[in-house]
């Protein structure tokens, strides 16, 4: 085939202009999308350093401020309500949470991807049916089962049962981690005269470290994200968690703390997101690929 | 663990069986404990009339799901749960696919646009949902100020407490919630999708959209579908964004069975109504796992 120099200059000119458009639309869109999702955030963020006066007046331009901004009412959540108690009960519930999901979850993940059972897949396929078990079909009984334990209105209530929430996943994205070490290393260190829990100890779960790592993070964030549960079983103020405690306690009535309530939501959301957010493309693909790809 | 067993210096853990029933034992029992044993007592309790005060269990027969069914606030929330999922998982699966689009392409500070886009999923539910509330102000709202600036209205809104407007702003705030979710699920599709098909297709000279159309939409299909599974699944199941909102109101508009089955179960003591209203989600919720699992099955993706 032959072309000639003029045709060829205007292909190239026009795709050059469609790669153009192409990328002005991509930003764009990238623009668009990004305000969309922050929108009510920014407002958030703006509302936390707002006087009364700017804030509850009509026509004040919300995304200004009209007065100088103030402290005050971070200052207020932190000396006047129970928000570090909320924080730190849901420290305490995630860090215990995230320690039962890891010593549950390893092994049984080990299991299913390396002691070639013969039931391991149907099991497999089980414990990921389990995390699709909304807490909305278990949460009315499981307060009875809670307040029979006697254990309600405290942390371990919360402790108990948030890992039947966690141990699903966490199995299930661990399994695809094991799977995706090659058997020989293993194998090779057995024949080197490890037992093969020394194998696993010493040779396994060194790799395993990333998907650890992981495992950590979605226990700890699922563990203050989630809310049904702990609606149900904690109504005193000093068992409750974030999750819970800013939306029921630093709203009296039809009183609202605007602004330390938005304070309460940015200090928590923010990090928290932060966090997930590195481990996201991990958390997806444990739960849509994870076993067989891994 | 390191028990030896008589005459070979071989250890008790190294046999799978015994290791398999150490290792898996203590996740089944647990499961089995604390999920399968409360689903059981849901179902039993669906039929009886078991409240907050009179704890024992009487089997009524069917009387407790016939008041429930009966009950014109169930039937409402019974059809608010299917709309709310319908119409919320049509407009995430768009938003979705398009996000996705665009966070698999590369382009400058797109880091950052990912933290942000990402933010309604990855920030906990309640606290995400409470920057709406405050949002959505019948007062205060910036959207309201916005709109009076340009001159579309004169008053407010009232965003939650017009029951139709509610019912709106909630599947807003859902997608608004549930698209990144999504659009992450997308992406791994689409990364899945080997570049030699990309490549082939740019040297072809199609654009962005055939591409889209004719490459993309059909090799995602199945994994867009298990992305929109998820999506209806959390709708139905997950109470958080509505009951921050509106608790169901206004004139129970926005009521859905998670809702209804607090309210009926928590707040309102009757445990056996509660467990009932909760169990209607049972079958469809089953149904959509077998749709996800045959998908994900042909996919090879579980």
């Amino acid at each position: 085939m032959t072309w000639d120099s003029t045709n060829v200059a205007r292909l190239r000119e026009k795709t050059r202009r469609r790669h153009r458009l192409g990328r002005v639309g991509l930003y764009l869109s990238a623009i668009g999308f990004s305000l969309f999702a922050v929108f009510p955030f920014s407002w958030a963020v703006i509302s936390m350093f707002k006087r009364s006066n700017d804030l509850y007046s009509r026509d004040n331009n919300p995304f200004w401020f009209n007065e100088p901004p103030t402290l005050q009412h971070i200052q207020y959540l932190f000396r006047e309500t129970n928000y570090l108690t909320f924080v730190r009960n849901t420290l305490i519930v995630g860090l215990v949470v995230t320690a039962v999901t890891l010593a549950f979850s390893l092994p049984t993940a080990y299991a299913l991807a390396r002691l070639r059972l013969k039931w391991g897949e149907r099991m497999g396929i089980a414990i990921f049916l389990v995390y699709l078990i909304p807490p909305t079909l278990l949460f009315i009984p499981m307060t009875r089962v809670i307040n029979f334990l006697g254990i309600q209105e405290t942390l371990w209530s919360l402790i108990l049962v948030y890992p039947t929430i966690t141990i699903p996943i966490s199995s299930w994205l661990l399994m695809g981690y094991f799977k995706s070490i090659p058997m020989d290393i293993e194998e090779q260190a057995m024949v080197d005269g490890y037992s093969r829990l020394g194998a696993i100890t010493r040779v396994v779960m060194p790799l395993m470290f990333p998907g650890i790592v992981a495992v950590i993070v979605f226990a700890f964030t699922l563990s203050a994200h989630e809310f049904i549960y702990a609606l149900s079983f904690n109504k005193a103020s000093a068992v409750k968690t974030i999750a819970t405690g800013v939306p029921t306690e630093l709203i009296r009535g039809d009183v609202f703390f605007w602004q330390s309530l938005q304070s309460a939501v940015v200090l928590v959301a923010i990090p928290i997101a932060l966090v997930f957010n590195a481990f996201l493309d991990r958390f997806i693909a444990g739960f849509t690929m994870g076993a067989v790809k891994g | 663990m390191t028990t030896q067993t008589a005459k070979k210096p071989r250890y008790l853990a190294d046999s799978p069986r015994f290791l398999a029933g150490l290792f898996m034992s203590p996740t089944i029992i647990y499961i089995v404990a604390l999920v399968g044993f409360p689903f059981a007592l849901a179902i039993i309790y669906a039929f009886t009339d078991i409240t907050t005060g009179d704890p024992s269990l009487e089997f009524v027969g069917l009387d407790t799901i016939k008041a429930v069914w009966n009950d014109t606030v169930f039937r409402r929330a019974l059809g608010n749960t299917f709309w709310f999922a319908v119409i919320s998982n049509l407009f995430v699966v768009i938003l979705a696919t398009g996000l996705a689009e665009l966070l698999t392409r590369d382009f400058k500070g797109k880091w950052f646009v990912r933290f942000l886009v990402l933010l309604p999923w990855v920030a906990p539910v309640s606290l995400a949902t409470l920057t709406w509330l405050w949002t959505l102000d019948s007062v205060f709202s910036p959207i309201d100020w916005l709109l009076r600036q340009v001159g579309l209205i004169d008053q407010n809104m009232y965003w939650l407490g017009r029951p139709s407007l509610a019912f709106i702003s909630v599947v807003a705030v859902q997608v608004w919630r549930i698209a990144p979710l999504a659009a992450v699920i997308v992406m791994a599709g689409m990364m899945a999708i080997p570049k030699d098909v990309h490549d082939a297709v740019e040297v072809d000279g199609a654009g962005p959209w055939r591409r889209l159309f004719e490459i993309n939409i059909p090799l995602l299909a199945p994994i867009i579908a298990v992305a929109v599974l998820f999506g209806v699944i959390l709708s139905m199941a997950d109470m958080s964004v509505i009951y921050v909102l509106t608790r169901g109101g206004p004139t129970h508009r926005t009521q859905v069975l998670s809702t209804w089955a607090y309210f009926k179960g928590i707040e309102g003591g009757a445990l056996g109504q509660g467990a009932a209203v909760a169990l209607f989600l049972f079958p469809v919720l089953v149904g959509l796992t077998a749709v996800i699992l045959r998908l994900a099955r042909r996919r090879e993706v579980l």
